[in-house]
């Protein structure tokens, strides 16, 4: 029983540092941008069905195609902000319609890759993804460990950029006080532009990483949205290791369900975590 | 009206066309009441699809655990989702705007996810809900339940005509264009925001109540659909989201267009048309149908 709850702890913390890497472009968008980008995981559903390509066609590695997609996304993340702030932003009308605006993002991204690929479930077959890796009583496959070490490097990638480059502080004080930093002589539509695009940049990313750790299909995206949101919300606003902790907590939580009240439990977990983080604290473990 | 309908039933003999047309006065049903809370008071609610089958479900337990016929499905099925909808409203009292959408999402998936663990109603496999071989009145079942939906869209029409043209109504309005504002002047808004939510959720409730009968085999994927949770939010943001009409014209339009490109095109196609059909109205015609009519004719 002791193995089987430290074997499911390790996972959970593997599965975590895979969801830290799904939300980080939601953290971005939403966190420092204040932009409600629901259709993030379609962008993610993109990349996974992207790197599954890339490999079965080109006999490419699946986390070095979602690297070398990343500029595609980002220049699509780039021109999606361009429209939103067009269309929305600018009319300062955010709520209902780019609330709705992201919700047709989302669900044409699912329509587009159905008909694509259809419904069915792919996967990839690399068999040195399926060897294990034993540390006493835990024992994990590098298909779960090798997502996480990508999502920590992404992460302290990120991290770095945020609090050492100029750019980085500029994107983190772009919704606080735009006024200040165009005194500063940085258009705050253009840095949101770059900003948006390295959010949905990092979807490519996890995209990647997702079909590493399982097959996908379609519709797979919507888990995602109660996901991502509840690690946002739970991690706090603005925080870039409030949502890897809050990530990991969740994955903890989801495989410990799972393994002890089944796995169909496991969706329950984290929108019943947003629910109560949503109404308890709002601004969530380390918000600003 | 409703006269009309009654003698459609007995007058078209293609049964196809009672399918189809049951399924898009659900959708003006779903739309009227999306738009009572998102519409009026401009709270954004992405579980439609949650309440609607809290509706179904409680309609199938009635039919199946009490052999309850159909009138009082509907009013358990409703009654049931507006205890839903209450809750959903005393989070608006808490939480506002995106919060507010993502968590009626969140809920919509915890109804999911007990509906999925629950063997009583079947579990993930569905459950047989088969309805009564006599319809007094009509020629066979379906017919009757058509019937039944045009009297619930008819209905949840005049209720939302009524809301509009009603002090709640413009309370609610004053919500969605300044809820701090609207606060100040005393428009009470925390009783306001519970009735809309509340409201929604019963009519929301009753759209999914009879669907039971409809598919005979009630099952979650089909039950907790993208389709309803998307068309209940595209249909009023299509045909104009302010006034009772444009849910009405959005669900006719955009419920008819499924109906005929399901048949003729195909089913993922259709979907797709309604994503960008959803995507070019928020951008170009933010109004919906009703504004571009509007702005046609002045």
């Amino acid at each position: 029983m002791l193995d089987l709850l430290a074997n499911a702890t390790v996972a959970g913390l593997l599965l975590g540092g895979f969801y830290a890497a799904v939300t980080v472009g939601l953290s971005i968008a939403f966190g420092y941008l204040d932009i409600v980008n629901i259709a993030h995981p379609g962008f993610m559903m993109l990349g996974a069905f992207a790197a599954w390509f890339a490999t079965d066609a080109w006999q490419l590695d699946p986390i070095l195609a979602g690297t070398l997609f990343a500029p595609i996304f980002f220049v699509a993340g780039a021109a999606l902000y361009r429209v939103y702030h067009v269309s929305f932003e600018r009319r300062g009308d955010i709520g209902l319609r780019g609330l709705a605006f992201f919700f047709g993002v989302l669900f044409l991204a699912e329509v587009v890759l159905l008909l694509l690929f259809g419904a069915d479930y792919r996967g990839l077959n690399l068999p040195y993804l399926e060897t294990m890796i034993t540390a006493g009583p835990v024992s994990v496959p590098l298909r779960m460990v090798l997502p996480f070490l990508v999502s920590l490097a992404l992460f302290a990638a990120l991290q770095w950029m945020f609090d050492h480059t100029f750019f980085g502080r500029a994107i983190k004080a772009v919704s606080q006080d735009p006024v200040a930093l165009r005194l500063m002589a940085a258009d705050p539509v253009r840095v949101k532009e770059v900003a948006f695009g390295i959010a949905i940049a990092t979807a490519s990313i996890a995209g990647a990483l997702l079909i590493t750790i399982a097959p996908v299909e379609p519709s797979m995206g919507r888990d995602y949205i109660g996901r991502i949101f509840a690690i946002v919300v739970l991690g706090g606003l603005g925080s870039l290791t409030g949502t890897l902790l809050a990530a990991l907590a969740l994955g903890v939580a989801e495989s410990l369900t799972a393994t002890l009240y089944g796995p169909s439990w496991s969706p329950a977990v984290a929108f019943g975590a947003l629910l109560i983080a949503l109404v308890v604290r709002p601004t969530g473990l380390l918000g600003r | 009206m409703l006269i009309g309908g009654y003698a459609a039933t007995v007058a078209i003999a293609n049964d196809y066309y009672f399918y189809a047309g049951y399924i898009v006065l659900q959708y003006v049903v779903l739309a009227t009441a999306w738009n009572i809370l998102g519409g009026y008071a401009g709270y954004v609610n992405f579980g439609s699809a949650g309440f609607y089958a809290v509706g179904a479900y409680t309609a199938a337990i009635l039919c199946l655990a009490l052999g309850a016929p159909l009138p009082v499905m509907i009013l358990g099925g409703g009654l049931a989702a507006g205890v839903i909808g209450l809750a959903a409203g005393y989070l608006a009292l808490r939480i506002k705007d995106v919060y507010f959408a993502i968590a009626t999402l969140a809920l919509a998936v915890v109804v999911q996810t007990i509906v999925d663990n629950w063997d009583y109603v079947g579990g993930t496999r569905g459950i047989y809900v088969l309805h009564p071989h006599h319809a007094i009145g009509f020629s066979n079942y379906p017919r009757l339940l058509f019937f039944t939906m045009l009297v619930l869209a008819v209905g949840s029409v005049v209720v939302a005509r009524s809301v509009e043209h009603s002090r709640f109504g413009r309370g609610l309005a004053a919500i969605r264009d300044d809820e701090h504002a609207a606060e100040s002047a005393g428009v009470p808004t925390l009783r306001l925001k519970l009735m809309a939510a509340t409201l929604s959720g019963i009519l929301m409730g009753a759209a999914g109540a009879p669907f039971p009968y409809f598919v005979s085999h009630l099952e979650p994927s089909s039950t907790f659909s993208l389709a309803v949770a998307v068309n209940a939010i595209a249909m009023p943001m299509i045909g104009g989201a302010t006034s009772w009409a444009g849910p009405v014209i959005g669900a006719l339009v955009l419920g008819g267009a499924q109906q005929i490109a399901t048949v003729t095109i195909s089913s993922v196609l259709n979907l797709l048309i309604v994503g960008l059909l959803l995507i070019g109205f928020v951008i170009f015609a933010p109004e919906g149908i009703v504004g571009l009519a509007r702005r046609l004719l002045r």
